[in-house]
């Protein structure tokens, strides 16, 4: 099979990919929440899904997954987007695609290295989105007191850096292990 | 002289990523107007074949092509894939994957939208299109709301609006039940025969596909074709068992009576063939082959009683629904779709609670158990293994039960490998499970549930998109755990699974029982097959036209015999 | 389920009439006026405005009543937030202060404090209606055409009718996978220890993203082998032509717009003082 999606911007792999990704993403979004233990932080692994398919799929499709996933996860379960998060969610998947173009996972590859890349390129993306960008636009659009949305931001984004540093990764790895070359493999008495 | 469609010239092709040509050799002709079948067994080639018709070779699965190959009149590496779908028009396998549109109207209407057709003719044509197929009524309704043949008819429609040359029709019966399924066939050949189109069907559900008429037969085997012949032809011949694709039963039967298949005794059709001379020799092979059933009694293990549930109220999918299993049993649940039969067994397992009634399991009721607490003692296997397999590793997999049961590391290695060896996956134990054919993978979720030593292991359509082969090696292997005292219920809608497998056959319709007995008894119940969308088997038919006047014992003493001979 | 979440239900009203294209453009410039404006006076009016589409359009409020008591209490828990991390923060915006009682220790409540809240509250309150009655009303058949006629790309736009035609398989996909999960032991409730919960996740997450990606190559082989992206364009099915009506609400909707623009920065500010500066 052709290596898949990351040739042409808008290839009906990604178009596809962007329109399951962002079902996944509601789906994950609003039945995937599992408590963590810290008071009202949840693990939201629907941001692990987020971070794999940008890394699958490449920056494209995980800024539409982002935006189109949390506008109809918002949409449909709770009556109307929240914008200033709708765009985060959009960055964290457009960062981390774009820093991870180069790791070809598709081919089974998926060692220290692309692990540590995969990682810092989801720290740098979770950090900017939810540290930086959310508040900001909560403050812009909604006039929300500065410290109350940096928090907020503070908390989430760190939440989510830790999910995706776990489960993102562990989900990553065990994909690249399902794809794994199998010539080597033989039958054992 | 007709019009050559499609033109295979020594044609070869090898995937990118295998060291051996999937295809070799092919040369094959097909005409304009002319409906072939396609018939072998999974891994035969038969479905890149397709692929190479329809384009997806090279332009979704890349590799090297040899000789040549010619799609009305043109070299197919010459043309593009959109070329190519405005001739050949492809309706896939797996229905909810095809079905892309919203609603039945958009998703004929797709390949219309792509070419940028104004609205008004779209319309039109659409209209047309599901008129033809049957689906018109259903304009409006999301695929949620569908059965899998309206899914399937969709899908045709789909393809119908645009006009092509060539339909190719991709194992269409795999996810239909036996009724539909043979309204499907009656439909292809409707389509067909209205529009004059070449069609090709790749299947290997030869009796069923047979329903109506084929003009050829082309069998493949390990890549290469090993037959192209009328059907009546290839019937007669010995072939197919060779290639481990299964005849009509109704010729099985014929052959275990004695009686000779030819070309001009008509075997393509049961309500065709010649019978003459020969249904005195069914008669006698009738007679002479009385083995008495061994009947056997079992003590009750799981019972239902007066289950009613709905998931919205007002609503029940299941009525006051009273069953037993026996201990050491083989049964099957049978029903069209929506008649309760996946709901059953999750009430079983405690996914949901009963509104009313109570499931009993050795004489206790279990209701207030937790579904980790049954699943100690059911197990439940999924119809897609992908559904159930979490793990890279098959070791990893199989032992993931009880390492959630806090099993020490030897216990779960002693108990892994001994049931590794029971589904014989003890050679690839530590291969990972990408590396597994679908069969093997579906025997990995099997022995990930048996690991756990329930009492009864509950099996979604144990056989589903597996070939004739790997369908044998299944039962069989069911079958030995059966004998080793294991109780197995089966959901499904595979007759020949039913007939030959299943001790007892519970029909579901509406949410009530509508029957509990003997397959062949079910089977030959008109009015039982019909409101399951079930099928008559041919065997019943042929024990009819013979004159036989027992026709569900014939089927029976046929199963019984075939049994014996198939286990020699 | 179906109960928790907004879905579209055929009906014949005015609003139920207006083209996909029209609403979402309602929606989106409503939301966007009603993000820029602070005015209290812009937002009440619109308000007002917002519910005599919302009583036109004929919905049911039992379609909506769950999404709304799941807003009702988001938005009660975010005021409460807001006051804790920033009691004073009305003061700060409206440069005046006017106590009503001291609380305790740093929280004293303010007229001022009061007034940003509403204000807040109104912020969300005028987007609602049209949030609700554009998703109750829009058939979603027509909303890739809509986005598509909007200047969205076309594949873009399809994007996310395929988005809504898969949510409930997924979701399916989802149930099944869980459930055999948990029939194996697989538990992802606080029963459970952290380190083991997040185990278990994987183990459900593993399988209903390999079937996903499955998905996504059996869809995508599908729609190639039917023309998708062949052409520069793409005419749509489900697609209506604009009515008088479809200008009508346009042209209301942009008069509004403009106006609670100009009325907002006419003073140089986004919000709307009422308070005499001390």
């Amino acid at each position: 099979m052709r290596s898949l999606g990351k040739q042409k911007v808008l290839s009906i792999k990604t178009i596809v990919a962007i329109g399951i990704g962002s079902a996944l993403f509601v789906i994950l979004g609003r039945f995937g929440s599992i408590p963590s233990g810290v008071p009202n932080t949840n693990i939201e692994t629907t941001y692990a899904l987020l971070a794999l398919f940008a890394l699958l799929y490449g920056p494209v499709a995980g800024l539409l997954i982002g935006l189109i996933g949390h506008t109809l996860k918002d949409a449909i379960f709770y009556g109307s987007p929240w914008f200033s998060w709708v765009i985060a969610s959009g960055l964290v998947g457009l960062i981390i695609g774009l820093l991870t173009s180069r790791i070809s996972i598709h081919d089974g590859e998926f060692g220290k290295r692309e692990l540590i890349r995969f990682n810092l390129a989801q720290i740098a993306a979770n950090a900017v989105a939810w540290f930086i960008v959310a508040p900001v636009l909560d403050i812009l659009i909604y006039a929300e007191p500065a410290n109350k949305v940096f928090t907020q931001g503070l908390i989430a984004g760190a939440a989510n850096i830790v999910t995706v540093a776990i489960i993102g990764s562990l989900l990553a790895v065990a994909y690249a292990k399902t794809r794994t070359k199998q010539g080597s493999l033989s039958r054992e008495a | 002289m007709k019009k050559a469609v499609i033109e295979f010239a020594d044609f070869g092709f090898q995937y990118r990523a295998q060291k051996e040509p999937t295809l070799h050799g092919i040369t094959l002709t097909i005409t304009e107007g002319e409906k072939v079948l396609i018939v072998g067994p999974s891994g035969s080639g038969k479905s890149t074949l397709a692929h190479c018709i329809n384009g997806l070779i090279p332009f979704a699965y890349s590799g090297e092509m040899t000789g040549s190959l010619r799609i009305m009149g043109q070299e197919q590496q010459e043309m593009s894939i959109a070329e190519l779908s405005d001739r050949v028009g492809t309706v896939l396998q797996d229905p909810d994957g095809q079905f892309v549109g919203l609603t039945v109207g958009e998703d004929i209407a797709f390949r219309l939208e792509n070419d940028a057709i104004p609205q008004a003719e779209m319309l039109e044509k659409v209209n047309a299109a599901a008129i033809a197929v049957d689906i018109h009524e259903f304009l409006s309704s999301s695929p949620q709301e569908l059965s899998g043949g309206q899914k399937q008819k969709t899908t045709l429609g789909g393809v119908l609006v645009g006009d092509v040359d060539i339909l190719l029709f991709d194992e269409p019966l795999a996810s239909l039940d036996p009724y539909t399924g043979k309204k499907a066939i009656e439909l292809i050949d409707r389509v067909q025969r209205e529009g004059g189109t070449t069609v090709i069907i790749i299947e290997h559900r030869l009796e069923e596909v047979l329903h109506r008429a084929v003009d050829r037969i082309i069998v493949m085997d390990e890549g290469h074709i090993v037959a192209d012949l009328p059907a009546a032809e290839l019937l007669s011949a010995d072939l197919l068992r060779n290639v481990g694709i299964r005849e009509p039963l109704y010729l099985t039967a014929l052959k275990y009576a004695g009686c000779s298949i030819t070309p001009d005794i008509n075997p393509q059709h049961i309500d065709d063939v010649r019978l003459d001379e020969y249904a005195g020799k069914l008669k006698v092979w009738y007679e002479n082959n009385n083995i008495q059933p061994t009947s056997l009694e079992y003590p009750p293990l799981l019972e239902l009683r007066n289950v009613t549930f709905g998931y919205e109220k007002n609503r029940p999918v299941l009525q006051e629904l009273t069953l037993r299993i026996g201990k050491g049993e083989m049964l099957s649940i049978a029903g069209r779709n929506g008649a309760g039969k996946s709901t059953l067994s999750k009430l079983i397992c405690g996914f949901y609670r009963p509104t009313s009634g109570t499931i009993w399991m050795n004489g206790r009721d279990i209701g207030p158990d937790s579904i980790k607490e049954r699943a100690d003692r059911i197990g439940f296997v999924m119809q897609n293994p992908n559904h159930m397999i979490s793990k890279t590793l098959l070791y990893d997999e199989v032992a993931l039960g009880l390492i959630l049961r806090g099993a020490s590391v030897e216990h779960i290695r002693e108990r892994v490998h001994a049931i590794l060896k029971v589904c014989g996956l003890y050679a690839f134990r530590s291969w990972p499970i990408s590396a597994l054919s679908y069969g093997q993978k579906k025997r990995v979720t099997i022995a990930s549930i048996l690991v756990l030593e329930p009492e009864i292991i509950i099996l979604d359509e144990p056989t589903a998109a597996q070939d004739y082969r790997h369908y044998n090696e299944m039962m069989e292997f069911l079958l030995t755990l059966v004998n080793q005292g294991m109780t197995v219920m089966m959901i499904t809608h595979d007759m020949h699974l039913m007939l030959e497998y299943a001790q007892r056959t519970i029909v579901l319709a509406g949410g009530v029982k509508l029957a509990d007995d003997s397959p062949e008894r079910v089977l030959g119940d008109t009015e039982v097959v019909r409101s399951a969308n079930l099928k008559e088997t041919s065997l019943f038919t042929l024990a009819l036209r013979s004159g036989l006047d027992q026709p569900s014992e014939f089927v029976r003493r046929f199963i019984a015999y075939d049994r014996r001979v198939r286990g020699r | 389920m179906k109960a928790n979440m907004l879905t579209f239900t055929k009906q014949d009203s005015p609003i139920h009439r207006l083209t996909g294209a029209t609403k979402l453009i309602i929606f989106v410039v409503w939301s966007v006026a009603a993000m820029i404006t602070y005015d209290t006076r812009c937002l009440a009016v619109m308000l007002v405005f917002s519910l005599f589409p919302f009583i036109l359009s004929k919905v049911k409020f039992r379609d909506y009543a769950f999404v709304l008591s799941l807003i009702l209490l988001f938005f009660l828990l975010n005021q409460l937030a807001i006051f804790i991390f920033s009691p004073l923060e009305g003061v700060r915006i409206y440069g005046s202060r006017h106590d009503i009682v001291h609380l305790a220790g740093r929280y004293t409540l303010t007229w001022e404090q009061l007034f940003y809240q509403f204000n807040i509250a109104l912020k969300y309150a005028v987007v609602l209606p049209m949030a609700l009655l554009f998703l109750l009303t829009t058939d979603p058949s027509e909303f890739a055409a809509s986005l598509n006629r909007l200047g969205v790309n076309y594949k873009i736009a399809y994007s996310v009718s395929l988005a809504l035609r898969y949510i409930p398989d997924v979701q399916r996909d989802y149930e099944n996978i869980s459930f055999s999960a948990q029939a194996r032991g697989i538990d992802i409730s606080r029963k459970e220890k952290l380190s083991r919960r997040v185990k278990n996740i994987i183990s459900i997450l593993m399988p209903l993203i390999l079937t996903s990606i499955e998905r996504i190559d059996k869809i995508s082989t599908a729609m190639e082998l039917r023309g998708f992206g062949r052409k520069t364009k793409r005419t749509w099915y489900k697609t209506r032509p604009f009515s008088s009506q479809d200008y009508i609400a346009l042209g209301l909707i942009a008069l509004i717009a403009i106006a609670s623009t100009v009325i907002t920065f006419y003073d140089g500010s986004r919000f709307y003082n009422l308070f005499e500066p001390n």
